[in-house]
């Protein structure tokens, strides 16, 4: 199953830990996370379910930036981490 | 004096409280996180905190216990549009002001990008005020000094909740006279000299940075505007130039419509004092004449800048308090003619609020 962790900047909102996910997508992967917590969402997309500008999302290893991007494919195997970007803020 | 003092700044919220006729802090919270607005509901004592977090976006937070505990409630949020990549979302929460008595419950939030949003719930829900929305030519409004419009100003009439004059940067005033059901411009008399000569009295390019109205005079409103001063006494039907200084910050006096407290700077490439030379600017003749006053400020070169929502007044008219950019906070116990100093080590502050 594909795996899920936020940055500890995020531990009053989100899971803290590897979180184990289903779903084929990033998004809905994501979506497995933010139904059992919802506070989550509003802190990693806008009001327009993009991804938040100054947050990042690497997917094994790469770094996603957004968009379309969330509806990629994810491997059974994948380890999603979601981090706050060193920009902005 | 007043009861209680809210200091929203860059790295979190300070409650500030009278010990032995000067302020102190009480007690803090949001450590680290930017404070947008602060609010104190009159009408049940809530507290409200408007958080800019940057990365993770605004967020709202309510005590109903003094400031002790808080629970994150909702934010607005503007409706999602499928397939427009550039759909407005949240920025931040500009204005948040509760209505009167006869709209219980009711708060209005002010957002940038500029939107208008209700709740009648103390924020749990949040709804877009769609006849703003659509005002005619909104999408010609454009940011001054950020990279969007903000809507920064709720005035509400004190004896009529459905009474309001907004007011956005850059999109002039706009009143409503049935709780937000429609809108009529309000920015008459209002000149822009950063347009081109054929714009200048455009009303929906002006720069108000800040509207506030009299409460025991509610038809006389005072704005801080990007090049001038302006007040009006028939509840914003049409503006007078008072005066041509650029600022960000003015507070109304509650029971004499005849007076207000500014505090100018420099415009456009500087945003510090006027050459370094600090001071308030009074009025007590409806804006014919401001006296220039020093007393208990920093000497001359002197470079903090007072943000719109950083200088407010108490309800007697009495008690002011003002905070700035550079962290420094002052207060003033005699209607503004002198200032004592409440601290010079604050981070950068954004916004005060006075509770009675």
């Amino acid at each position: 199953m594909p795996s899920v962790q936020f940055t500890s900047h995020l531990r009053k909102v989100a899971p803290t830990g590897v979180i184990a996910v289903g779903g084929a997508t990033l998004r809905t992967a994501l979506d497995e996370v933010f139904a059992k917590h919802p506070r989550v969402k509003s802190y990693v997309l806008d009001d327009q379910e993009r991804l938040r500008k100054h947050v990042v999302i690497f997917v094994d290893g790469e770094r996603i930036s957004g968009g379309s991007d969330l509806m990629q494919s994810v491997n059974p195997t994948a380890q999603i981490y979601v981090l706050q970007a060193l920009s902005g803020g | 004096m007043a009861s209680r003092m809210l200091v929203g700044s860059r790295k979190g919220l300070f409650i500030f409280e009278p010990l032995r006729d000067e302020w102190r802090i009480a007690s803090q919270a949001f450590l680290g996180q930017p404070v947008s607005m602060v609010l104190q509901d009159p009408r049940d004592g809530s507290l409200y905190v408007a958080l800019n977090l940057g990365h993770f976006g605004a967020k709202l937070h309510r005590s109903d216990d003094g400031g002790a505990t808080w629970t994150e409630v909702s934010v607005p949020a503007f409706p999602k549009v499928e397939g427009k990549e550039d759909a407005p979302s949240l920025g931040m929460i500009w204005a948040l002001e509760a209505a009167g008595p006869d709209m219980p419950g009711t708060l209005w939030a002010g957002t940038m990008p500029a939107g208008l949003f209700r709740s009648d719930d103390k924020g749990v829900t949040w709804t877009q005020n769609a006849a703003f929305e659509s005002i005619p030519g909104k999408s010609e409004w454009f940011g001054g000094g950020n990279d969007a419009p903000g809507l920064h100003s709720v005035a509400i009439h004190p004896q009529d909740s459905r009474r309001m004059v907004v007011g956005i940067s850059c999109g002039g005033a706009w009143t409503t006279a049935d709780g937000g059901v429609s809108w009529s411009n309000a920015s008459k008399g209002m000149w822009a000299a950063y347009m081109p000569p054929d714009q200048r009295e455009n009303p929906s390019i002006q720069d108000p940075h800040r509207i506030v109205r009299c409460r025991d005079h509610p038809d006389t409103l005072w704005t801080q505007h990007h090049n001038a001063q302006f007040r009006t006494t028939n509840g914003a039907a049409e503006w007078n130039t008072i005066s041509e200084t650029f600022g960000f910050a003015v507070a109304a006096h509650p029971k004499n419509a005849e007076t207000a407290w500014f505090v100018p700077a420099q415009k456009d490439e500087m945003r510090i004092p006027s050459e370094g030379d600090f001071c308030v600017l009074k009025t007590e003749d409806g804006g014919k004449n401001f006296r220039r006053i020093t007393s208990g400020l920093p000497d001359k070169p002197c470079f903090d800048l007072i943000y719109r929502h950083a200088l407010d007044v108490d309800g007697e008219g009495r008690d002011l308090a003002f905070g700035s950019t550079t962290g420094n906070l002052w207060a003033s116990g005699d209607s503004g003619e002198s200032w004592r100093v409440v601290s010079n080590h604050l981070p950068p502050i954004y916004c005060l609020k006075l509770l009675h």
